[in-house]
């Protein structure tokens, strides 16, 4: 773990701001790591149970450390009937893993949300937070192959 | 600008005059659309390159050029508006700014290849509100969307913007203020509908203290983002308007809660609340009033459930965002058990537009039951995807034929979905000309849409057009929200799992006789028992492509097919050897490589090891893979 825990604490004191310092911890880590919350449990005198709670509630939140590049598929209802699940089968069948998971050299994590609201470039992805529109299955797993080749996703697309 | 502190409305009017004084109307200016979408195609990038060559021109600083927040036309993003003249350009590249800088702003002429051009005739048009997507609107809350400049409030002051704040909490009464927005008829933009003078009055009246404005800008419904563009273009209207309702009710805390999905509002709404503090239009007695309110932002966590009121307050507390039964309302105790005004994003946005043109000009918009206009994401199969604002009653045909220009590849539409999942399908066939069966006439507001078995929702509407299986689209609903239902109350945690359970077993070709009949009594009971709204309205999905599409349920269980093609299990792909030129498109294009056959000689697929992926049916481009 290599984030400030007291600097975190001192931006997010009470118990209001928890999500909040999840939040920040999840962005920082990649994920949100047992020690720390089990570091924060015992400082601020908060359950661990509740911090679980709230950790697995939120889908903002993973417990297990993802990989070094993020794929977001986006699934809102103008995505799917664009075509969208077709492109998520795509990768899942490209990556062998299944939608949420991370592959086994924590190169790529495959993720779903459920709408960004980009809705034009549909059916989209995100690759590290960039927008790449108009996909079908086989640009996208284009994309997807060319990051795993150890290169960025290069420039956004907008060919829709 | 530099900061000045307002201590009082005066003041307000010495900034506006001066930033005006600084304005000349007949100066040139580049608005580039700096919204989600078009920033995903490139439009800091377009940014960048007209600063380049207006420095290369040595125009730089002569010619403001302005990244504004959504357009609404994010089809033919990125968009670039040149002012005053009005000219639109689309799909503009980065190194279409040269000929734009030396063309339009040195000789005064259009670029016409850059133009709107229209699908069907090809003519183009050269000012923006002669497009059509823009000349049926009535952009009205979102009338300074794209023309100020979010990140500056100088922009929105000079607009006239924090006048109509200053003018309640100065003039008139908190019941005054309450009487206005219960005359105007302002209904909650989040979906509900439900009167907003009515929920201020109660909460007004409800003992308790410190009281609570919280703005829900926790957009869930897939496909919706008018709440999202509304916050990144005009993020200071949301506040303003907040202001008047918390003088209204008597709030001194107010909470922002915005999707964390949203980076861009995120940070303009923040940024615009920073700069409303720092001008004393936030804080302690704002202008010399008396009245004190602040604001914090709060970032969701992700979770759908959460656009629920008492969910959304428990988030904001810092706890697990679940639903608790509301026979306590929350205007009377909401957040920390205190009363609690929630509204929506839009909602906010129309408060100063009622106190700025006026009560009687407001309930002139709109119809009997829903006064003013609604903005809706107009997205799916559509020609001109994005943001429209429109007036309350124009009907579904209106929006889909002359706004949205039609569905795509010459298709039909087939339905359209409001409500997100919460909300309905509508049968929609054709392409505007027939009237038949159809709901095109439909006028959209609250009642009338909830009359035919969806809702106004938030304001997402999805087209559908004849590729799309209604039965399909009901299981992707409920596979949302059983993927999304918080599970505290069995109705809602199994009643939604169940009914997905038959959906998927119907989309696989292993529907049963009864299974219709089944889900029907599953939603009655999940609608008469969940404990919150996600429940209660859950299974509309199911129930209104039930009431419109039936034949497509009775298609997947008794016929074993998907007429529309879409669910793998009943499809079987081939190729039609007439059609087919042999291009080796499609045997390119599969991921299994079972498609075989001689370069310019008719292909086969192998149905055995086919995984229906549907990437030849996509490459084809002679129609030669056929779904059957």
């Amino acid at each position: 773990m290599t984030v400030d825990l007291d600097a975190l604490l001192q931006e997010h004191p009470d118990s209001e701001a928890m999500i909040g310092l999840l939040q920040d911890l999840q962005e920082e880590e990649g994920y949100v790591p047992r020690e720390a919350l089990e570091q924060i449990s015992t400082r601020l005198g908060i359950p661990l149970v509740r911090l679980y709670g709230l950790a697995t509630f939120y889908r903002a939140f993973s417990l297990v450390p993802r990989g070094r590049h993020t794929v977001t598929c986006c699934m809102g209802t103008a995505c799917h009937v664009r075509g969208a699940p077709r492109v998520v089968q795509a990768l899942e069948r490209d990556l062998a893993i299944k939608a949420g998971d991370t592959t086994p050299d924590l190169a790529v994590s495959l993720e779903t949300v459920n709408c960004v609201g980009a809705c034009a470039l549909g059916p989209l992805i995100l690759i590290d937070g960039r927008y790449h529109g108009g996909m079908t299955p086989t640009k996208a797993q284009r994309l997807v192959q060319r990051l795993r080749g150890g290169g960025g996703a290069g420039e956004p697309t907008d060919d829709a | 600008m530099p900061v000045s502190l307002l201590m009082t409305r005066e003041d307000l009017a010495r900034v506006r005059e001066t930033v005006r004084k600084g304005l000349d109307p007949e100066q040139v200016s580049v608005s580039i659309c700096a919204g989600t979408g078009c920033r995903a195609c490139g439009a800091m990038e377009i940014a960048e390159a007209f600063h380049r060559e207006l420095g290369q021109e040595g125009l730089e600083g002569k010619i403001p050029v302005r990244t504004t927040g959504c357009h609404g036309f994010c089809e033919r993003g990125p968009l670039v508006v040149i002012r005053p003249s009005g000219i639109l350009y689309v799909n503009l590249k980065p190194k279409d700014a040269a000929e734009v800088v030396s063309e339009t702003l040195v000789n005064g002429r259009s670029v016409p290849r850059l133009l709107y051009k229209d699908p069907g005739t090809g003519e183009r048009t050269e000012r923006m509100d002669d497009v059509p997507f823009y000349a049926k609107q009535m952009r009205v809350v979102s009338r300074l969307c794209g023309i100020v400049d979010p990140s500056r409030i100088g922009d929105y002051i000079a607009e006239g913007g924090y006048e109509q704040a200053a003018r309640c909490l100065t003039t008139m009464t908190p019941d005054e203020v309450i009487d206005a927005v219960t005359r105007a008829g302002l209904r909650g933009r989040g979906g509900g509908g439900f009167p907003t003078g009515k929920k201020w009055r109660t909460c007004r009246n409800a003992p308790g203290e410190p009281k609570y404005a919280i703005c829900n800008a926790d957009e869930g419904d897939p496909g919706a983002f008018m709440d999202r563009s509304l916050l990144e273009a005009n993020p200071h209207a949301v506040v303003e308007g907040m202001i008047i309702g918390s003088y209204a009710i008597g709030a001194t805390k107010g909470y922002v809660y915005v999707r964390n999905e949203y980076p861009l509002a995120l940070r303009m709404v923040s940024g615009a609340i920073e700069q409303a503090r720092q001008h004393g239009l936030l804080g302690e007695n704002i202008l010399g009033s008396g009245h004190s309110f602040d604001i914090r932002v709060n970032r969701g966590g992700g979770a759908f459930v959460c656009g629920e009121s008492t969910a959304l307050m428990a988030s904001i507390e810092g706890r697990v965002g679940e639903p608790r039964a509301k026979y306590v309302h929350t205007v009377e105790a909401g957040l920390y058990n205190r009363p609690t005004t929630l509204n929506n994003v839009e909602t906010w946005a129309n408060v100063p537009l009622i106190f700025e043109r006026g009560v009687e000009w407001y309930t002139s918009i709109g119809t009997e039951g829903s006064k003013g206009t609604k903005i809706f994401s107009l997205v799916g199969n559509i020609n001109n995807t994005g943001l429209i604002e429109v007036p309350m009653g124009i009907t579904l045909r209106e929006v889909l034929f002359d706004i949205g220009g039609g569905v795509p590849k010459g298709k039909r539409a087939k339905a359209v979905q409001t409500g997100g999942p919460s909300g309905g399908a509508l049968i929609a066939a054709g392409n505007g000309e027939s009237k038949s069966g159809s709901l095109l006439d439909v006028p959209v507001d609250f009642d009338s849409l909830t009359e035919a078995g969806s809702m106004m929702g938030s304001g997402g509407m999805i087209v559908m057009d004849d590729d799309t299986c209604m039965v399909d689209v009901a299981r992707y609903f409920m596979n949302f929200l059983k993927e999304e239902s918080c599970g505290k109350c069995s109705p809602c945690r199994e009643g939604i799992r169940n009914m997905l359970v038959i959906l998927e077993r119907i989309c696989a070709g292993e529907g049963r006789e009864g299974d219709v009949e089944l889900l029907e009594e599953i939603s009655d009971t999940v609608i008469d028992t969940s404990l919150c709204a996600l429940g209660g309205t859950a299974p509309n999905p199911v129930l209104s492509t039930l009431r419109y599409f039936r034949n497509e349920y009775d298609a997947h269980i008794r016929d074993r097919k998907c007429p529309a093609g879409v669910c793998t299990a009943l499809v079987e792909l081939s190729i039609d050897a007439d059609r087919c030129n042999g291009c080796g498109l499609c045997a390119k294009a599969c991921p299994e490589n079972c498609i075989t056959g001689e370069l310019k000689k008719p292909h086969a697929i192998d149905r055995a090891a086919c995984v229906k992926c549907m990437g030849c049916y996509d490459a084809c481009r002679n129609g030669a893979v056929l779904r059957t």
